[in-house]
């Protein structure tokens, strides 16, 4: 979920609604005359407040403006889990952020803890999204930036985002290849709910780990969209506990309510409950 | 040292304007002065000390902000005043 990193009274209350994870932004939210200040006020959010299991990322300037550099430092310097690095055109770009990142580590003796999310928003960077999501080991997502990617189209933002499925699919392809997350556009019109749903639905389908939110109000349909059914969650259990029998017994081939059940039936009911225990609808122990 | 102001009037948050002044002087404002006021005046002395700074007049109007907020504003409105950053150029 973004949170603008200007505004002290969002960031001390974002984790309260249960985001995945935050989204600090020192970039479009954040007037140039303010950089400064959400700087400060980012850093030191980081240092003291208590978000618990969320995960806390920095949306940071581009290293070509005066202000990624110091945004790198100040964001580092505080533990940030992840620094998202806006407008990802080529794999150079995310080097040059790694080697910034290192400086920082190296200086406070944390290395090699940041991790580095790319947003893609332009033609470019769709076109090099592959080398993009293995330009570093610290690679953990690479995101789709759809305004800015529409506007370099010349295109506009429609309802049903034809304009938005080269680029979508083709991340979800860059990130599986490269073993990675990714993470689908925001949605800005709050007042319709029922388009912003089906749009999950649409992402969700596509492959994407989940969806970049601008409102606590979001979190609930992302949540329930992604959120396996009793019914799913059900068959994948019968499964994978079908193919843990089979394998006991030294055989790879398994039939579940007189289905053939092969090697991606398995991978899509692991990863079935695996979102199930993410979205907390059954435990880890009840996962085994 | 010139006057410079960091924050907003927004809830959660503090305005700090910061100028030449001797000895640390701070003025505040706050809604909750008679509980916090002692605790968010020292905030602000020990973040100007912190910088280095031992003159200064500080106004500073709050609106509920937290520790870390208070930290943050301070410093940035110290920042502007003395023109020197925190981070590297």
């Amino acid at each position: 979920m973004f949170v603008p990193g200007n505004n002290p009274g969002m960031m001390a209350d974002a984790h309260i609604y249960g985001p995945d994870s935050i989204m600090l932004d020192l970039e479009d939210s954040v007037t140039m005359a303010e950089k400064d200040a959400a700087r400060l006020l980012v850093h030191n959010a980081l240092k003291t407040i208590d978000y618990g299991k969320t995960e806390m990322v920095v949306r940071i300037n581009p290293l070509n403006t005066p202000y990624g550099k110091k945004d790198v430092e100040a964001v580092v310097k505080a533990g940030v889990d992840v620094i998202r690095m806006p407008k990802t055109e080529t794999a150079e770009e995310v080097r040059e952020l790694e080697a910034e990142i290192l400086k920082v580590e190296q200086e406070i003796g944390r290395v090699g803890e940041t991790k580095i999310m790319a947003a893609i928003e332009s033609a470019l960077g769709i076109v090099n999204a592959y080398a993009i999501a293995t330009a570093s080991p610290r690679m953990m997502g690479i995101a789709l930036g759809a305004e800015d990617y529409s506007a370099n189209l010349k295109t506009n933002r429609t309802p049903g985002g034809a304009e938005l499925l080269l680029a979508r699919e083709q991340i979800v392809v860059a990130a599986r290849a490269a073993g990675i997350c990714c993470f689908d556009t925001v949605y800005s019109n709050l007042d319709d709910m029922e388009t912003f749903r089906k749009e999950v639905e649409l992402i969700k389908t596509l492959g994407f780990d989940g969806k970049s939110i601008i409102n606590p109000r979001q979190i609930e349909v992302v949540n329930s969209v992604f959120t396996p059914t009793e019914k799913e969650i059900t068959k994948a259990r019968a499964v994978v506990a079908a193919i843990k029998e089979a394998q006991a017994k030294g055989s790879g081939v398994i039939a579940v309510n007189g289905k053939m059940v092969d090697r991606p039936v398995v991978l899509r009911a692991e990863r079935t409950i695996a979102l199930a225990v993410a979205a907390g609808v059954i435990s880890e122990e009840e996962a085994l | 040292m010139k006057e410079a102001v960091a924050g907003t009037l927004e809830s959660g948050d503090i305005m700090v304007t910061i100028g030449p002044g001797e000895g640390l002087q701070v003025d505040l404002q706050s809604s909750v002065a008679a509980q916090f006021g002692r605790q968010i005046k020292a905030v602000i002395t020990e973040t100007l000390e912190g910088l280095g700074i031992k003159d200064a007049h500080v106004e500073a109007v709050d609106k509920g902000a937290l520790d870390c907020t208070i930290r943050a504003r301070v410093t940035a409105a110290a920042v502007r005043a003395t023109g020197k950053d925190v981070w590297k150029d």
